[in-house]
């Protein structure tokens, strides 16, 4: 038996190799980005059919709290431009720090339309559950609270809010039924999974909250990479803007 | 399409975890089963915590612990170059700590119904406490011995709290099958996320099946 389980440790140690080849990167990246990254990963592999990309998602608060633990990235994208300068600053980040696009946030639901009451639309009687990220650690759960505020809603519709661990999961509350109505990310909004779906949009006003500037850096573990440099240097290209264009995202 | 990733990693950290453990638990249930010290209740009450710890409780000790910023992690990645906070490594130490109840209790509760003229039998024929573990006790054990394998391995393939807190959702690395689930709940691909779900339920049906089966056989006198 002992011999049986001594070759079985063998084997799978044996065969567990890791390291990483130098053509492959892993991404962080906030959960707005879910769809419109995908799409200019996909562009990009097409060009560099070598090349290997991996996208771990999450709230960009908890991806800056492990980045900073020394979880093993490439490059960062962040809803919220403030955490990659912070990095920087702790040395963590070695490049500067690239603005890739301004976030906007959406109230969207399949139970209301809200383009006819907008923002009022979240009192409405069929609404009884509204879906936001986490404020803690995400960036779109904090503009989504500010919007509430600056409308002095917040107060009323508080005991309705439900929170997502990031922004995604807050809009597959909405999409799954779960919630009535969700702030939600345009660029969640506006991609082809969330389209195919009975829901609507109305864009919350700008002045409603501060801007949502997003940024990427790339972090000391690639500082020698030619992948992570090249893709760095196609997102901040046209045709990566224009993808993130298809998905909401502005400039300045 | 189904990735396998995921698959191979969960196989590959049960796996690890299932065997060390198995190293651990018999000398430890050993003493547990044959120590005269009232400590070993403390020690006993501590193996079972597990059980009824959230996970994330265990995560966020873990997750202190494991961080190259604090005492004992600082101390690992000095003396050793180990890293447990986002890796591999650091998943197999967290899954040993979640599942040892699994494998402990069950070869625990084995040994504590041997009697004990078992062993006092082999030792009047002269041999060692080595010797009438590995060569009269374990073999007369052997269905809990299958109980606490499959347990523990099973349990391990559905770690989901301790490893989302401690893993960090890496591909290849940390990204295991519960957490890829979660993944695609979150991405609305509802289609794929099935898939992994249905895998899971249909595994720990057929885990539950085996134990089940086995000790239904060990109790008319065949086992497997």
């Amino acid at each position: 038996m002992i011999k049986i389980i001594l070759l079985l440790l063998f084997v799978v140690t044996g065969t567990f190799s890791r390291g990483q080849s130098s053509d492959a990167i892993l991404i962080a990246a906030a959960s707005d980005l879910k769809f419109a990254l995908d799409s200019v990963v996909t562009v990009f592999k097409k060009a560099h059919p070598g090349a290997s990309i991996e996208v771990t998602y999450g709230s960009s608060g908890k991806l800056f709290e492990q980045i900073s633990h020394t979880a093993p990235f490439d490059l960062f994208f962040s809803a919220d431009i403030e955490y990659p300068l912070t990095l920087r600053k702790k040395g963590i980040a070695v490049s500067e720090v690239y603005p890739y696009g301004i976030g906007r946030i959406v109230i969207w639901s399949q139970v209301i339309d809200p383009n006819k009451e907008q923002i009022n639309s979240l009192q409405d009687k069929m609404v009884n559950n509204i879906a936001i990220a986490n404020p803690q650690h995400a960036p779109y759960g904090r503009r989504a609270e500010e919007a509430l505020k600056h409308y002095n809603l917040y107060e009323m519709v508080k005991g309705k809010l439900v929170y997502g661990e990031n922004i995604s999961q807050a809009a597959q509350f909405v999409t799954a039924g779960a919630a009535d109505a969700g702030i939600i990310a345009l660029s969640l909004a506006l991609s082809p999974t969330m389209k195919k779906l009975n829901g609507h949009y109305y864009v919350i006003p700008e002045t409603a909250h501060k801007p949502l500037e997003q940024g990427f850096v790339i972090l000391k573990k690639a500082e020698q990479n030619p992948v992570a440099i090249a893709f760095k240097d196609f997102m901040l290209g046209t045709e990566a803007t224009k993808i993130l264009g298809n998905f909401g995202f502005t400039k300045k | 399409m189904l990735q396998w990733d995921p698959f191979i990693l969960t196989f590959k950290l049960a796996t690890v975890t299932t065997v060390i453990l198995f190293l651990l638990s018999v000398p430890l249930a050993y003493w547990l089963t044959y120590s005269r010290y009232k400590i070993k209740y403390v020690v006993e009450a501590l193996v079972g915590l597990p059980l009824i710890l959230p996970p994330s409780v265990l995560g966020f000790y873990l997750l202190l612990a494991f961080s190259p910023q604090n005492a004992f992690g600082k101390f690992l990645e000095q003396y050793f170059d180990l890293r447990l906070v986002f890796t591999f490594e650091g998943l197999i130490v967290a899954s040993i700590i979640y599942s040892l109840p699994f494998m402990v209790q069950p070869i625990h509760n084995g040994l504590k119904l041997l009697p004990l003229s078992l062993v006092e039998a082999s030792y009047t024929l002269g041999k060692g406490r080595l010797t009438t573990l590995l060569r009269v006790l374990l073999p007369n054990i052997r269905t809990s011995l299958i109980t606490a394998f499959v347990l523990s391995f099973a349990h391990t393939v559905g770690e989901f709290g301790v490893v989302l807190m401690v893993g960090g959702n890496i591909p290849r690395e940390t990204r295991v099958v519960s957490i890829a689930l979660y993944d695609e709940v979150e991405a609305m691909n509802y289609q794929q996320a099935n898939l992994y779900a249905i895998t899971l339920l249909l595994f720990a049906f057929l885990t539950l099946l085996i134990v089940y089966l086995v000790n239904y056989r060990s109790r008319f006198g065949k086992v497997l």
